[in-house]
């Protein structure tokens, strides 16, 4: 049985074309769900991709956090389906409170479009199984507002709970706090850097970034 | 307008026109718009242009369409956007990509890449910390948030720019051969529908205000303001994505952007496109409006951006209708096509407009007086072969490593990090590459490279060779990646044309060009001209800038700039004099500009692309790098630099010479161990110099009997000029 792998397109999603690329890579079959369906498709899994949905109205993600789908999509995160949010969808699921802390404006004050080594804290999530804790990988950072802001209560709880999902290595890139580059609560990921564009040497700095997808793949065939 | 233009529009018209209809012709036959003191000298680009069985589209159109094979076609066009990016950098520059996208939309073709050409006042100048950052985080803004990725460009200075700095973006569409559009009006009965955003009073008179004229000596652009256009590039992504759907459901007969002189050019040029006896009916007032204060004459002329014009049969408007729906893109039938060929616009069920469209879109053609500047002749004698120049071994090295850190040579990282490259995952080459290539097809590996160059220094020196040296460059660029180029496109960035000096100029230029193009067999497809870049009478350097569009026939070998091996042996092609004039080396040691460009050989550049193309397809070479400003030695530097391996060479001549003369139709290769002899011949059947140089390796540049310069140092200077300029000024935004 092929794994199916939703990826939600919101008005203004970018990368989802490219999410669902990474997603067939990795061997499970992708679904395409619009935000203004109430439908999950029965899917396995759900990718939430980067872009500028709504055009980063009011902040980043505030405004696709009601999307009819979200309704869906957080019923079935809280009932343990594994959610992935690259970029945009992690501002999307701190929106929505699937994921603790925020993303706000690179300390640079500038979008940073830049190949990053980001080091994996924890394999024991679905979307991380396939790699080993402390390894690094060559990702793609591009956003504007990717500085991870928690206050200290609940960095001390990501901390201690194993919820920092990576963690950039060397020059900080945007100014988040601890040099985190993604969380985790249960079956829910974010990342702010790209995986889904490093998955093949030709377009990207190499293929560290599938492993996300296989991971995802390999969890749900199993279970 | 001047009063033989009124009298001119008074005799088509039979009477004083309405205010409605003047502000129509005032815009549609403004420089901008009309072209009408370029397009006597760009028939060139159709008289001289060499036979080329690709293409599907030409220049008059929208954008030039061409054939790449395998069922696929693309469109692409540099376009200009400089007088507003003075004005309001952020917008102007925004809204330039706004502009160029929904221009590649409206051919049917999904916008797939963008480029931009930007330049700026001198670097440290206080304005220009104004202008620039405001530049790059513009179109960092609309770029990225149309999932565009950006493939590359050019970044230079010059004090000739300083209250003119050149916005010239371009976009790159793909399309199938049956998706092709055309921008015209058939069938009486069929509806006009306005699409996308509501109407306002923002850019009102944008083309003849600002892009039609030049800049007072009072410097004072608050007044300019209101003439902005300004961009809302979430709703443009919903109109890309509304409007090729519509497209592939077979909705739309005809298409055209709104942009320079908005409702009034899409109508006209609409009905144009149709033919002599297509005309159309327009209901001015059900044209949304964010402000309702408008009146026809400032609906007619507003620039509001993300604005698209379709003509729809009536039986696929419901269908036509419900997709706008899905992407909430507004839509709103504003008219019908006739068969009457006038063009007829009400207000509230007055007329209050009726002209025949065509006149309005083909507007007056002037030819203007020419002039060769008195002082070109002082100007070419002044030759920089007497200039001081470095000769020991230290003085080499600290040359070089001053062109590296210059503005204009050093690494552009700064801004090309603003720009999302990799969106799409097509993306095979951009920056520090010396052409973006996007792949087009998953399985064949077919894909388009893309390059845009300039040369104001070459231009102003000789416009007829700069012309064709930034041809040649472009030319050479896409052939450095493995590609064959294959088509061109231009933005002419000049003067103004009332003075006689850059009409010269201009003429020169575009002879040149046209001349180019048909040496080296690729035709002009589109293009765009951008007059008045003049302040208080101080004219820009004449800067036409070039794109050229190659095919790749798979991705997966093509060339990149970077020494990335160790013991790959480097070799030099191409021939090597000493040619000074306008190069980077007089300019950064001197302050120097005179003499004569270096001289263009077309011949030379056609082998030179054959071997490049011929070396990649064979799998003889793993890197390859045009030579431009700085010459040999730039060049090497940007290799060892872009892949991480030193380099061995030893200099088959004077060292001065061959380190920093700016000869054409040269590249630097890394051959493939084992290919060096096969490589060899290629070279020598196909005609084309080749001197071993040395070979990659180690951590540092060596230049044997001169200097040698650790990769380290060579960054620190490459990497370290733009943000010490400009890291500590804040981007601003909308």
């Amino acid at each position: 049985m092929t794994a199916r792998v939703g990826v939600i397109t919101f008005p203004g999603s970018l990368d989802d074309q490219d999410a669902a690329r990474a997603v067939r890579c990795a061997g499970a079959q992708a679904v395409p769900l619009w935000h203004s369906e109430r439908d999950l498709r029965g899917v396995d899994a759900v990718v939430l991709p980067g872009g500028f949905s709504y055009g980063d109205y009011l902040r980043c993600g505030a405004i696709a956090r009601f999307a009819p789908v979200m309704a869906e999509l957080v019923l079935a995160a809280r009932a343990g389906l594994p959610v992935l949010g690259i970029c945009n969808g992690f501002q999307i699921l701190c929106e929505a409170h699937l994921l603790p802390g925020a993303l706000t404006r690179n300390r640079g004050l500038r979008f940073v479009s830049r190949e990053v080594c980001v080091r994996i804290e924890t394999a024991a999530t679905p979307w991380t199984g396939d790699y080993t804790a402390g390894q690094e990988l060559t990702l793609v950072l591009k956003s504007g507002e990717g500085a991870y802001v928690a206050d200290p209560a609940t960095l001390s709880a990501l901390e201690a709970g194993g919820q920092v999902l990576a963690r950039y290595v060397g020059a900080n890139p945007n100014g988040s706090v601890d040099a985190i580059a993604g969380v985790c609560s249960g079956t829910v990921a974010g990342l702010m850097p790209h995986p889904e564009h490093a998955i093949d040497s030709l377009t990207g700095p190499g293929e560290d970034g599938l492993g996300f997808f296989t991971s995802a793949v390999r969890a749900l065939v199993t279970t | 307008m001047t009063d033989e233009e009124y009298e001119a529009v008074t005799k088509i018209l039979g009477r004083r026109p309405t205010d409605a209809e003047l502000a129509l012709y005032s815009v549609m036959w403004s420089e901008h718009c009309s072209y009408k003191s370029s397009r006597a000298y760009l028939r060139q680009f159709g008289e001289k242009a060499p036979p080329s069985s690709a293409l599907l589209a030409g220049i008059g159109q929208n954008a030039g369409v061409v054939d790449i094979g395998q069922g696929y076609a693309v469109t692409f066009k540099l376009e200009s956007h400089n007088h507003p990016s003075y004005v309001e950098p952020f917008q102007g520059a925004a809204t330039g990509v706004g502009g160029i996208v929904r221009d590649i939309l409206a051919m049917g073709a999904r916008p797939v890449a963008v480029m931009d050409a930007l330049r700026f006042g001198p670097a440290a100048a206080p304005d220009t910390r104004r202008v620039l950052p405001g530049v790059v985080s513009g179109i960092s803004f609309y770029g990225n948030c149309l999932g565009l990725p950006n493939i590359g460009g050019e970044l230079a200075f010059d004090p000739c720019y300083a209250g003119n700095p050149l916005v010239n973006a371009l976009c790159l569409g793909v399309m199938r051969h049956d998706d092709l559009k055309l921008a015209a009006a058939t069938g009486p009965g069929n509806k006009v529908v306005l699409l996308g955003s509501s109407t306002g009073p923002d850019g009102i008179g944008g083309a003849s205000v600002l892009a039609s004229a030049s800049f007072g000596a009072d410097g004072t652009s608050s007044a300019k303001r209101p003439s902005v256009q300004v961009g809302d590039p979430f709703m443009e992504k919903l109109l890309i994505e509304c409007c090729l759907e519509l497209y592939a459901a077979g909705l739309v007969e005809g298409i055209q952007d709104l942009g320079a002189a908005g409702v009034a050019c899409a109508t006209t040029e609409l009905c144009a496109g149709g033919g002599e006896e297509v005309g159309m009916r327009v209901r001015l007032d059900a044209v949304p409006l964010r402000d309702p204060s408008l009146g026809p004459p400032e609906i007619l002329m507003s620039e509001s951006q993300e604005r698209m014009m379709a003509i729809v049969e009536p039986a696929a408007l419901e269908r036509f209708m419900a997709v706008c729906a899905k992407w909430e893109v507004a839509a709103t039938v504003i008219g019908e096509v006739t068969g009457s060929g006038r063009l007829e616009m009400t207000w509230h069920g007055d007329l209050v407009a009726d002209i025949p469209p065509a006149s309005a879109a083909a507007g007056p053609v002037y030819h203007r007086p020419v002039q060769r500047p008195p002082g070109q002749a002082a100007l070419q004698a002044d030759d920089p072969a007497r200039l001081d120049r470095p000769g020991t071994g230290p003085e080499l090295r600290s040359a070089l490593l001053s062109l590296l850190s210059a503005p204009d040579g050093a690494d552009k990282s700064w801004v090309t990090e603003q720009y999302d490259s990799y969106v799409r995952g097509a993306t095979v080459l951009s920056v520090p590459h010396d052409a973006g290539l996007v792949r087009v097809d998953e399985h064949t590996g077919l894909g388009v490279a893309l390059a845009v160059d300039g040369n104001s220094r070459y231009c102003l020196l000789d416009p007829y060779a700069g012309a064709q040296l930034a041809l040649a460059e472009a030319y050479r660029n896409v052939a450095a990646t493995g590609a064959r180029p294959l088509a061109v496109t231009d933005c002419l960035n000049f003067g103004s044309p009332e003075d006689p000096a850059v009409m010269w100029q201009f003429a020169e230029a575009v002879r040149g060009l046209a001349d180019g193009c048909l040496a080296l067999g690729v035709p002009v497809t589109s293009g765009n001209v951008s007059f008045y870049n003049q302040t208080a009478g101080a004219a820009i350097h004449p800067t036409p800038v070039v794109g050229v569009l190659g095919v790749h026939d798979d991705v997966r070998k093509r060339l990149s700039v970077g020494f990335g091996q160790a013991g790959r042996s480097v070799v030099l092609l191409g021939r090597t004099e000493a040619e000074f004039g306008g190069s980077l080396w007089a300019h950064v040691a001197h302050g120097h500009l005179g003499g004569l460009p270096p001289a263009v050989d077309t011949d030379a550049e056609r082998a030179l692309a054959a071997v490049l193309a011929d070396g990649a397809a064979s799998g003889l070479l793993e890197a390859a790098h045009d030579l431009s400003d700085g010459g040999l030695a730039v060049a090497l530097a940007e290799c060892c630099l872009a892949g991480g391996q030193g380099a061995t060479v030893a200099l088959p001549g004077d060292p001065f010479v061959q380190l920093f003369s700016e000869s054409a139709g040269r590249a630097v290769v890394a051959v493939l161990p084992g290919a060096e002899d096969e490589f060899a011949s290629l070279c020598a059947r196909a005609g084309v110099p080749a001197a071993v140089l040395g070979q990659t390796g180690g951590a540092s540049l060596e230049v044997e009997e001169c200097f040698g310069i650790g990769l380290d140092e060579l960054a620190a200077a490459h990497r370290g000029t733009l943000p010490a300029l400009f890291d500590e000024v804040p981007a601003v935004e909308a």
